[in-house]
């Protein structure tokens, strides 16, 4: 359970000797009580009060990282339940899941629409994250022959090794030696040996129970033979259990402090109805899952996924920004239209929609505002006269259009006198306030 | 080692909210936990999908979900027919946007008409949707109102700029109210708040948050909804305890990944299942956060929604 200030503070120094940074020990655990700063700062803390701290200040949902390289991904780390509260910290890892039963060709479809998953959108690089090779046949050697080829074809993919059956396993996980790879498949019958097993590989180790009671006791068992690193499937299937337990889960280990199950969560959501499967991904985005199972990753379907994803694990306190840059919507010529507008994600998109709706090609020019909304923006002295015009000239558009006329958004009109001096020789045109209004305005003006 | 359930208990429960008339009624909403939280609580009623159709022929629509309407749109009737028969929809939405100056401007009378000869075609209940301009919509939604009075619909929308006509009138005429405000919990409830001292029964209002596609700000979407409820729930604030509408198709049906072609940006992959999955998911989405009411255009999008509403029940 998470420390107070003031608690914490009873177990420094408190010396005020500054070392830390902070000038007083209370400053430093005030910090330390939100997780803004580590105990290490401290040089003079005794062993046992870095040992209480150590435990309280610990992260509820214990951090993983799964696979080594520039493909690692992080697990876990959380800490709300819900996404006005802070920030989701590690964004649900999408795992395709690969079977030994598939036959050779589809595992390799399957591998390249891994490879070849990455999007780019507003600025950030989506991508499948690891590969789960399933032992469904319960054959070791199929299994490590499954194994070896993922490791040859997407060596750097991190990886999930999935049997409940020790030989298998042990002969699978072999090939990702070292690699940070996911042994999942331990349960109350092999833990012991699954344990060892993910100890001897440097992996991780994946229980999977059959109710919570049982998921609790599994972790503690898996501790006990030396594992820190352990992600938890509960057993849920269905879209209703799997709500249930990955609610219950993250309320006991974020409200209540629970640490047999302040883990990271994975669940399968494979399904026939690739439809719903996409779904239960939304499902597994939205409440919990660190890692979600799917059986296929086609990009429309990735699309949809990743863009849910990005929206979920987005800081609510931080507004969205795209890219300062004129954007070209349709296909604008030198007489189309330019706007402006602010680099506010939401105001963008909604703008930018209209504008398409508008069908009359345009010149968008987004200015940087720090993610402000026009007006906010406006109030807040960044979308200014000056700070137009300055952009619009360095912009390079005036190479691009051939009549000098910049249409501000109607909420601002207050600025068009201020701008036609700054932009010498431009005409300055207020255009509606709300963007619902854009497309009639972009009809009339071409008509 | 027992696992201690942490269990939340709720102080507040959402109004559930019945529409339609005769053997054909249907209610939404009345759960006393977060969405699909039945393990804590009880949720009685499914979220409501309802089909979309226009008083005018969809022509700014996409063609992969114009397709699926292609011998029915010409005629709301028909439309509306088409969807209760064939795609078995549980209510419809018939959204009046024909009435819009820019789109066509059909007068009051007309919508009246159109909204009559739907009636009279369904079984299933109506939820009867201006054109969203605000002064035009106080014209035709009164009127339209009066012309469905015992059927027990839904109306909307009714926003800060129109409330007053709007709500008076269905009141009067015994229907439902979309209360709509942009994107904001304080809008939201203030708009509440100034229906219910109109003297509009709080039951009888169904809270449009604003809806945004997935991609396009649902997060914000998603966050004001999650906020609705847990103050429905948790604070028992009773301003807030109105199910809430995701109006989701028109939304979705406009942005760039349901009509960008697979020739111009192959990395997005096909394209059917591409609107497809972007309807449903925004709609899924949604329903997590607390949308208890959705408006949906594509037959197969509302299929895999109902699909997940059956395993989240």
């Amino acid at each position: 359970m998470a420390l107070t200030g003031v608690e914490i503070f009873k177990l420094l120094p408190k010396t005020n000797c500054k070392k830390c940074g902070f000038p007083t020990c209370l400053a430093f655990a005030m910090q330390l009580a939100s997780r803004k700063v580590s105990l290490d700062a401290c040089p003079d803390v005794s062993d046992a009060a870095k040992a209480t701290l150590g435990e309280a200040s610990a992260p509820p949902i214990r951090p993983i990282t799964l696979g080594a390289g520039a493909k690692a991904v992080k697990l876990g780390e959380e800490t709300v339940l819900f996404r006005h509260e802070k920030k989701f910290v590690n964004p649900c890892a999408f795992a395709i899941g690969i079977k030994d039963t598939d036959d050779a060709a589809l595992q390799d479809k399957k591998i390249a629409e891994c490879l070849t998953s990455e999007i780019e959108r507003v600025g950030q690089k989506l991508k499948v994250d690891a590969i789960a090779i399933i032992n469904e046949s319960g054959d070791k050697g199929k299994f490590e022959t499954l194994a070896k080829k993922v490791a040859e074809k997407a060596g750097d993919v991190p990886a999930i090794v999935c049997s409940s059956n020790t030989d298998a396993a042990s002969a699978a996980l072999a090939v990702f030696k070292d690699k940070k790879a996911l042994l999942y498949g331990a349960t109350m019958a092999n833990v012991v040996e699954m344990a060892a097993l993910a100890k001897a590989n440097g992996a991780a180790l994946g229980v999977t129970a059959s109710n919570l009671d049982e998921l609790a006791d599994l972790t503690e068992k898996a501790k006990a033979a030396g594992i820190e690193d352990i992600v938890m499937d509960s057993g849920a299937k269905k879209a209703k259990d799997i709500l249930e337990h990955n609610t219950m889960i993250r309320r006991a280990a974020i409200k209540k402090g629970n640490k047999s199950v302040g883990f990271p969560i994975i669940n399968f959501m494979m399904r026939d109805d690739n439809m719903l499967e996409t779904l239960m991904i939304g499902l597994g985005i939205a409440k919990y899952s660190s890692i979600v199972v799917l059986s296929s990753a086609e990009k429309w379907k990735n699309l949809v996924t990743f863009t849910l994803r990005q929206n979920i694990y987005t800081d609510p306190q931080v507004p969205m920004q795209v890219q300062q840059k004129i954007y070209e919507i349709g296909t604008p010529a030198p007489n189309s239209p330019l706007i402006v507008t602010t680099n506010f994600s939401l105001t963008y998109f909604i703008v930018a929609g209209e504008v398409e709706n508008s069908k009359v090609s345009t010149w968008l020019a987004v200015m940087d505002c720090e993610g402000l909304s026009v007006l906010t923006a406006w109030a807040a002295g960044k979308f200014t006269a000056g700070k137009i015009a300055a952009f619009i000239k360095e912009s390079g558009i005036e190479d691009k259009i051939s009549n000098k006329e910049l249409i501000i958004p109607g909420y601002v009109a207050i600025l068009s006198g201020a701008l036609e001096e700054k932009l010498d020789g431009w005409k300055i045109t207020v255009g509606p306030r709300e963007a619902n209004a854009i497309p009639t305005y972009l009809k009339s003006r071409s008509a | 080692m027992a696992f201690t359930l942490p269990k939340e208990t709720y102080t507040g429960k959402v109004y559930p909210v019945t529409i339609g008339s005769g053997d054909k009624t249907v209610t939404f909403g009345g759960e006393n936990v977060l969405p699909f939280h039945s393990f804590e609580g009880t949720t009685p009623y499914r979220p409501l999908v309802a089909y979309e159709i226009m008083d005018v022929p969809p022509t700014e629509w996409p063609d992969k979900v114009k397709e699926p309407y292609a011998a029915v749109s010409d005629n709301p009737v028909k439309w509306a027919k088409y969807c209760e028969t064939e795609l078995k929809a549980k209510a419809i939405a018939l959204r009046l946007y024909g009435t819009h100056p820019d789109n066509g401007d059909k007068s009051a009378a007309d919508a009246v008409i159109v909204v009559k000869d739907v009636l009279a075609a369904i079984n299933v209940p109506l939820i009867i949707i201006g054109s969203n301009h605000a002064e035009k919509d106080t014209d035709v939604l009164v009127k339209v109102s009066e012309a469905a009075k015992g059927h027990t619909c839904i109306i909307g929308k009714a926003q800060e700029a129109n409330y007053k006509t709007i709500a008076a009138s269905a009141m009067a005429n015994g229907h439902m109210l979309i209360a709509m405000s942009e994107l904001d919990i304080n809008l939201s409830k203030q708009l509440n708040i100034m229906i219910t001292q109109l003297g509009f029964t709080k039951e009888k209002i169904i809270i449009d948050p604003m809806c945004s596609a997935l991609g396009y700000g649902l997060e914000y979407t998603y966050t004001v909804m999650e906020r609705i409820r847990l103050a429905a729930l948790t604070q028992n604030d009773t301003t807030m305890q109105q199910p809430m509408l995701g109006d989701v198709g028109m939304y979705v049906w406009k942005i760039k990944e349901v009509t960008a072609s697979e020739e111009t940006l192959p990395e997005w992959g096909a394209l059917t299942e591409r609107g497809i999955a972007w309807e449903a998911q925004t709609a899924a989405s949604l329903m997590l956060s607390g949308a208890e009411l959705l408006i949906m255009r594509h037959p197969e999008a509302v299929k895999a929604v109902e699909s997940f509403i059956d395993e989240l029940m």
